[in-house]
């Protein structure tokens, strides 16, 4: 079936609960009412016509601007080979969904993703606790806002870039051909007249500082 | 060895019965020939490691340790002299005295099997009347230390790894046991060196191909022996792919070479056994065992050798089977290997007891029969199986080949 | 061992913290082992809290995220080609699907049609890179399973696709290979004779490899049966890929919804059968994927014969821009199975969101309920027969 017909089909269902198709670049998706998530998921599963079998990809986005989080489902049927995608806008302050982990098993470890990346709360999900961050992790990490905690367990998050200190090869011989022009213009006022040697003797000293390579 | 040293205390002019030294020399010796045996048992295993190492690297298509000595030849030492000057770590929750002692019952157990063991005709230690029944004794002793080596460990690895080895090795004594009592119905003893003389030079002599059910008793033997020896696919104890080591994970250093030592070692005392019980042993073909006895000089030492050069073959040639079977098979689970034992080898090995028993009688009234049945089992269980298998292989290599070159074009 | 070992059960606790998970298993007095995160089998640093009982397993929870880098995070921050190298390190042995997943879910954003040859290019990398990542996985279970032999066979073979991909691209693990609109590098000369003879030879070790260890007796009581999974379970999981089809459901995302030149190519899709114990048991899906390598050696000879001349990229801005809230999904068959990226398009040269799906990570949820009544060795080949990769899982 194509997304118009898999929309018309739930629009009929469900009226208002499921939106227009959306068609964003390629892949067209409705928006779901948070609370008629299950409901239309459990249809989708088990209508002969949809047969959505499996939940392929969970994955949520943080919008700020709109103060929303959108909760993106994908779904796929084997039995009629068909995809569609279903999207649900949460209030970013606090974003509440109701699991479909009872439709779909695989919405187990996916919506446990969510809930640790970008806190969102899957209302009756069996096992919702961290999965990728350590429990007592503070923050979720996709969130656009998210700033790191400078330290966990006393090891520092941040590092010193390894590079500081370091300076490319080519600044430093800027830099030593600076220094030895300098010494060399000091150097030049007592024999003033010999002001073609001094350049002379600048550009031999040169190499030199190439022995003070930082290791 | 008793009457050798007799002889000599003779040669110095005493009677062994009445000389008062002959204790102290008695002593003497037996110090001389523990150390012996104790260097003979660590030196096999060593070199055992080695050749371990480099079969494993040609059925595995690389190329194994080749740096240190020829071919490689001396990387043993070097891995020894490294594990002996090791840390011996001993982990802060373990039992420390059973963790320490458990790597020496081992050594214990297996050292004095070679007490037993013979070597070639007149070569053995103690050729005791009750050979088998020491050998299968002393080697219980193994599984005390790696059960003390478990549980002193205080790992949970460990642990499961001694649980599943003191579950396995007792199992599969009695498989053991049985199969090797039937060389001992055959030969009419327990000493090893009898069941050797009772058996002749040519493979249709020996007592493998003496009826069908020793035929089968060899197979239980050996099968129950890697279980013993916890040698792939009964490795379960140590199965590094499920319980990262097993019972020897704790420890370290020279600990630790213990075990491996005894692992190794075991091989040439398994594979031993295997031949002394069923594969002729040291005997030579076309010399009768009486022939060696009457022989003197040069002569009799020039037929030692040999019949020691046999023994050793026979005995490598088993080492090297059990290296291949490592190599080659997968690890069976603790179901299977417990299933194995106790619905398959046991009844299996009573019913050939008593099949064996049967089977004297009829072949003591009508010794014909053993004769044919000699040559029949040579024929059907010895000659045709190493046909088709010489067969298969060169299937084998004729489809996919032997070696891969891809350095010329690539 | 013919019937499927154990039924299983829907997996229900309201457990709050791996720390709750811990204190319930000491209350009841099993066993709690921890396998892992530094344990031979476990495939990477992943982590099982197994309670057992004896040698029964009662469950075995898997821990993950200790591989977590967030390349999520990583693709947010960084230009859409920029990204490109650190999706080798989604799955760093099947780096090549990772680099097309990501590729072509730009390329559809972009509306880019890719030149023939660069896809005959990147489906040659591909299949090779498919059966690399296949013989690693039958190796380290052959090995898990105990048999340590085929294992450096497998790597040996794949030491010959690793040659074959470093002259490709100069990478032997992270290739780097695939770029948006094409391909970095045109085939190198005598590239197609390589790659025959290539296959001449495997195909004649794959025989061998059979004969090794896949109608091994012990092998085959090993896994026989082991962890069946059934049709329906497999899919309500969203197991994908080899997993999948050796359940029986003969789904393959380069048959079914075509991609690249995949629809101009011949293959079959393998599917388990049931053949040594139940349909999806752990032999199954180690038999899948031996035959998936003997199709992969039939793509590639169609690759060579039929690759045409021309270019290998297309024309692509250089400084790729969308309007912010476009998106993108593209689903691929990987070596693990059906990877999908899913790109929310930024405003400026950044994706606003990455999330990368993986075969791995749903394989690996469903292990907890699988493992239940299984014993301690049969974990180990649960695990390996589900061919997982950590940093796959983690991301």
């Amino acid at each position: 079936m194509t997304p118009e017909e898999i929309q018309a089909c739930l629009a009929a269902k469900f009226g208002d609960a499921v939106g227009p198709l959306q068609p964003a670049n390629k892949d067209p998706w409705v928006e779901v009412k948070p609370a008629a998530l299950p409901e239309v998921c459990a249809f989708l599963k088990a209508d002969e016509r949809l047969r959505f079998d499996c939940l392929m990809n969970l994955s949520a986005v943080d919008w700020p601007k709109q103060n929303q989080i959108h909760v993106v489902y994908h779904l796929f049927s084997y039995a009629r080979r068909h995809g569609f995608i279903l999207k649900a806008k949460l209030d970013r302050a606090a974003p509440t969904i109701p699991t479909v982990e009872p439709v779909w098993k695989s919405a187990d470890w996916l919506e446990r993703e969510q809930f640790d990346l970008l806190g969102v709360q899957f209302e009756g999900h069996p096992d919702l606790r961290r999965i990728m961050m350590p429990d007592d992790w503070v923050g979720n990490p996709l969130r656009k806002d998210y700033a790191e905690q400078p330290q966990y367990h006393q090891i520092s998050t941040t590092r010193e870039s390894p590079l500081d200190g370091f300076i490319r090869l080519d600044e430093m011989k800027k830099r030593a051909a600076a220094k030895a022009a300098e010494e060399a213009a000091k150097a030049a006022p007592a024999p003033a007249p010999a002001a073609s040697s001094a350049a002379t003797a600048t550009g031999a000293e040169a190499p030199a500082p190439k022995k003070e390579l930082p290791q | 060895m008793q009457g050798w040293i007799d002889s000599l205390i003779r040669g110095w002019g005493q009677d062994p019965a009445t000389w008062p030294w002959t204790q102290i020399v008695y002593v003497a010796f037996m110090g001389l020939f523990a150390f012996i045996v104790i260097n003979f048992a660590a030196i096999t295993a060593g070199i055992f490691s080695w050749a371990e190492r480099r079969v494993a690297a040609r059925m595995q298509s690389r190329v194994g340790p080749n740096r240190v000595g020829p071919g490689g030849f001396l990387q043993w030492v070097a891995d020894a002299v490294k594990l002996l000057t090791k840390e011996d770590l001993v982990p802060a929750e373990a039992d420390n005295f059973l963790f320490r002692i458990a790597p020496y019952f081992m050594m214990v157990g297996f050292a004095c099997v070679f007490v037993a063991l013979p070597f070639s005709h007149r070569l053995v230690i103690a050729d005791m009347n009750i050979g088998i029944f020491f050998i299968l004794a002393v080697t219980a002793l193994i599984v005390v230390g790696i059960i003390m080596s478990g549980w002193s460990s205080n790992s949970k690895w460990s642990l499961f790894g001694a649980i599943r080895s003191a579950a396995q090795i007792i199992s599969y004594e009695i498989p053991a046991g049985m199969a090797l009592m039937i060389p001992v119905l055959l030969a009419g003893t327990l000493s090893t060196q009898g069941i050797i003389r009772a058996q002749g030079g040519w493979p249709w002599q020996w007592f493998v191909f003496d009826n069908p059910a020793t035929f089968a008793a060899f197979f239980i033997y050996f099968i129950s022996a890697l279980a013993e020896g916890n040698r792939t696919p009964f490795d379960l104890p140590e199965a590094e792919s499920e319980l990262v080591s097993g019972y020897n994970t704790e420890y370290s250093g020279m600990r630790f070479s213990y075990f491996f030592l005894v692992e190794w070692g075991n091989m040439w005392v398994m594979s031993a056994l295997a031949s002394t019980m069923f594969l002729g042993g040291w005997q030579i073909p076309g010399v009768s065992a009486a022939q060696l006895d009457a022989m003197t000089g040069g002569r009799a030492v020039a037929f030692e050798l040999l019949s020691l050069a046999i023994f050793a073959g026979k005995t490598l040639f088993w080492v090297f089977v059990v290296m291949w079977l490592r190599w080659t098979l997968p690890r069976i689970r603790v179901d299977q290997m417990m299933n194995m034992c106790w619905k398959y080898l046991v009844p299996v090995s009573f019913a050939a007891v008593i099949f064996v028993a049967g089977w004297m009688l009829v072949v003591r009234a009508a010794p014909a029969v053993g004769t044919v049945t000699h040559w029949i089992m040579f024929l059907a269980a010895g000659v045709l199986p190493a046909a088709f298998f010489i067969n298969r292989v060169a299937r084998n290599i004729h489809d996919t080949g032997d070696k891969f070159d891809f350095t010329s074009n690539w | 061992m013919t019937e499927p070992r154990r039924a299983p059960e829907s997996p229900t606790m309201e457990m709050t913290s791996n720390k709750e998970v811990l204190r319930r298993i000491e209350y009841t007095g099993d066993m709690l082992l921890n396998m892992g995160p530094q344990h031979p089998s476990t495939h990477g640093v992943i982590n099982f809290l197994v309670q057992t009982d004896g040698e029964v397993m009662k469950r075995a929870i898997p821990e993950v995220g200790y591989l977590h880098r967030s390349i999520e995070k990583i693709g947010e921050k960084c230009t859409y080609n920029g990204f490109m190298p650190y999706t080798d390190r989604v799955d760093y042995i099947a780096a090549m699907f990772a680099n097309q997943g990501w590729a072509m879910a730009v390329e559809r954003l972009l509306g880019v049609e890719v030149p023939k040859r660069a896809e005959y290019c990147r489906v040659i990398a591909c299949e090779l890179n498919r059966i690399a990542s296949h013989l690693i996985s039958a190796g380290t279970m052959a090995m898990d399973v105990g048999a340590v032999t085929p294992f450096p066979y497998a790597l040996r073979e794949r030491e010959f696709i690793n040659d074959l991909l470093e002259e490709l691209c100069g990478a032997r693990l992270t290739y780097n290979y695939l770029r948006i609109g094409g391909v970095a590098f045109d085939l190198p000369e005598g590239y197609a004779d390589k790659v025959i003879t290539f296959v001449d030879h495997f195909e004649k070790i794959l025989v061998e490899f059979n004969r090794l260890i896949t109608n091994n007796e012990i092998f085959v009581q090993r896994l026989a049966g082991l962890a069946a999974i059934p049709r329906e379970m497999a899919i309500d999981y969203c197991l994908v890929g080899p997993n999948l089809r050796a359940s029986g459901v003969p789904f393959d995302v380069r048959k079914d919804l075509p991609y690249s030149i995949y629809p101009e190519l011949q293959f079959e899709v393998p599917v388990g059968r049931g053949e040594m114990g139940a349909v999806g048991d752990a032999w199954d899906r180690f038999s899948v994927r031996i035959a998936e390598m003997k199709q992969s050696c039939r793509i590639l000879r169609q690759c060579i014969a039929q690759i045409p001349k021309g270019e290998t990229m297309a024309k692509v801005p250089r400084k790729i821009k969308f309007t912010e809230g476009l998106e993108a999904y593209s689903r691929i068959e990987s070596a693990r199975g059906d990877m999908q990226y899913y790109v929310v398009a930024g405003g400026g040269e950044n994706a606003y969101r990455v999330k990368v799906r993986t075969g791995s990570f749903t394989a690996m949820g469903i292990i907890d309920v699988l493992s239940r009544g299984l014993m301690i060795a049969d974990l180990v080949a649960l695990i390996a027969s589900l061919d997982v990769v950590a940093p796959e899982i983690d991301r």
